[in-house]
């Protein structure tokens, strides 16, 4: 009876608790806020100048108006940009993936003489700013000729793209019971059955996760991109930046409208990669709280 | 020895077949990783003129190119100790299950994704001396004139702290998650206060994945490129070690000065994470989650 009574009193005394926040409560809820207005406000300062008339000295543009996304399309040749992101990014996401999973297999599963140099060799260019290997690998690719066209793109791309996948990967693998491997090979599968009848319908979550998180890397690289990109093979990020350097020849709202259109698309994937992860997953893996 | 019995002595060390599968990768890394790396090392040391060190030379003795280092480091440090510091207290108020939770981590996700071309082109609007904070700044009464945040240093570090602060608190939230959290309840039982169990318990715990988290950040921020172009004062104030080795390579087209510079940004970078990681070597990275 005494039980019962004192349950109540306690869920009250909770809920009070919650109300009268402390003040340290406050602080840091304020901190968030602050943060969150401010981004809302470098967002939407952008978006409301993509369809403004003019803005100079005041709160709002003085009219409203959806040329610039006209402009940005028509006169910038945005398709041909959007199409080559696209090419870019699905590249990518295909090799790094066929190139990463299996070695990730092998790094989750075996041990070997040599692995940890080879899983710092797989760690190094996550860890190296893009820059430091990004200007000696565009002057081999340039040596070569592969850069200044989609296929350097793609190469430069690979080198943050396959640790990634693996890193990734990796704990996605250990999850699998071993046990179902060996039954497979028991009834004579070879590897390459285990891994296409087993492995791949297993990791199918794993490796939808990867290809989106290395969808959304690739189309927001800059650095890599900037350096080995030609003319015609410039992703969305790398015309974004040269319109906005090359101040006076586009108004700044059409670049506002194709920042605009980026972040959207980008939105989009994020929104179609959080149905698979989640978000504090996309940097570390965490054990959930089973209560 | 036959070929059947090498087979199985090498198969008893974990060699077989099977590490071919690790062969696309490591080929990959290696033709597009290690030997440009290597190339870029082997280029920086044949400058056109100056001897073997001659693009090193030119590097340090030239004080405009020298005090990149101290820029970048300048930038790079404060905004990623910044974004650490301030998601530790953020994270450990919202450890723990509450309403809403995914949707504020979803938005946190949001400024990864921005990239920083648009995070800097939304600062120069947002915080312009017509945006919408210095109105904000002068109608409230705070100011008289705008203050100029973009354009120079300060441009730069918003950006950083934009596009930082999000990941790092996404990375210290799933350690701190990943802290047994019994551990807390047991401390709590014997009487601890919140600050005592948050110092004695879950800040040593939390410690490596702290050393962790400033790396990544710390990489992050060090690699400002596009930032430092537009919302900050490229030829002056932000002139980072990455606009230095770009501006050697493509537009000077010295590439051995820029390979160089770039060897140098590398070292200064991998010197401070080997610091990083060296103290971190020191903490406790048992078991109970949040070692990272």
């Amino acid at each position: 009876m005494t039980a019962t009574l004192e349950k109540p009193a306690a869920a009250v005394e909770t809920r009070r608790k919650r109300i009268v926040a402390s003040p340290g409560a406050w602080l840091v809820w304020g901190a968030v806020a602050f943060f969150f207005v401010n981004l809302a406000g470098v967002i939407g300062s952008v978006v409301v100048n993509s369809f403004g008339e003019r803005w100079f000295d005041t709160w709002l543009p003085s009219g409203w108006t959806t040329q610039w996304y006209a402009s940005a399309w028509n006169e910038f040749g945005l398709f041909p940009i959007l199409v080559v992101t696209l090419e870019v990014a699905l590249l990518v996401v295909a090799i790094s993936v066929l190139v990463g999973v299996p070695a990730s297999y092998v790094l989750a599963r075996r041990s070997f003489p040599g692995r940890r140099l080879v899983y710092l060799l797989f760690l190094l260019p996550i860890l190296m700013p893009p820059i430091t290997y990004g200007i000696p690998l565009a002057t081999v690719l340039y040596k070569y000729g592969l850069a200044g066209h989609l296929a350097g793109v793609v190469l430069a791309n690979l080198v943050p793209s396959i640790p990634f996948v693996i890193l990734t990967m990796t704990p996605f693998i250990e999850q699998i019971d071993p046990a179902v491997e060996r039954a497979a090979r028991m009834c004579g599968a070879r590897t390459w059955q285990v891994f296409l009848r087993i492995l791949s319908p297993l990791l199918v979550p794993g490796i939808l996760a990867a290809s989106i998180l290395v969808l959304v890397r690739t189309v927001g690289m800059f650095e890599l991109t900037f350096l080995t990109a030609g003319p015609d093979s410039q992703t969305l990020v790398v015309a974004l930046y040269y319109s906005m350097s090359a101040a006076g020849i586009r108004a700044q709202q059409s670049v506002d409208a194709m920042a605009v259109m980026y972040t959207a698309s980008m939105l989009v994937l994020l929104v179609v990669a959080l149905r698979f992860v989640n978000p504090t997953q996309l940097v570390a893996r965490v054990k959930e709280d089973p209560d | 020895m036959t070929r059947a019995a090498l087979r199985h002595r090498l198969a008893e060390r974990g060699i077989d077949r099977q590490l071919l599968l690790l062969a696309p990768a490591l080929a990959c890394v290696l033709a597009l990783f290690v030997y440009p790396f290597a190339y870029g090392i082997g280029l920086s040391f044949q400058p056109a003129e100056g001897g073997v060190l001659g693009a090193y030379r030119t590097f340090f003795t030239d004080a405009y190119q020298r005090d990149t280092i101290a820029t970048t480091l300048g930038l790079a440090l404060p905004a990623a100790i910044l974004n650490v510091a301030a998601s530790v207290p953020i994270a450990y108020r919202m450890r723990g299950r509450f309403r809403g939770k995914r949707l504020l981590t979803t938005v946190l996700v949001v400024p990864i994704t921005l990239g920083t071309v648009l995070t800097a082109e939304g600062l120069l609007n947002y915080l312009g001396p017509t945006g919408w904070f210095n109105r904000t700044l002068i109608s409230v009464g705070l100011t008289d004139a705008p203050v100029r945040l973009t354009n120079n240093y300060w441009g730069v570090f918003f950006s950083l702290v934009i596009t930082g602060f999000p990941f790092a608190f996404l990375l210290i939230l799933s350690y701190l998650s990943g802290i047994d959290p019994t551990l807390d309840r047991a401390a709590a039982t014997l009487g601890a206060p919140w600050w005592q169990r948050f110092r004695r318990i879950t800040l040593p715990l939390l410690a490596p994945g702290l050393a962790t988290t400033f790396c990544l950040t710390f990489v992050l921020a060090f690699s400002v490129f596009p930032s430092a172009v537009l919302v900050g004062d490229p030829a002056g104030e932000t002139r980072v070690i990455s606009i230095a080795a770009y501006h050697a390579a493509y537009e000077v087209y010295d590439y051995p000065l820029g390979s160089a510079i770039a060897v140098i940004m590398g070292l200064v970078e991998l010197a401070v994470v080997a610091v990083v990681l060296g103290l971190r070597s020191l903490l406790y990275t048992g078991s109970t989650g949040g070692k990272g």
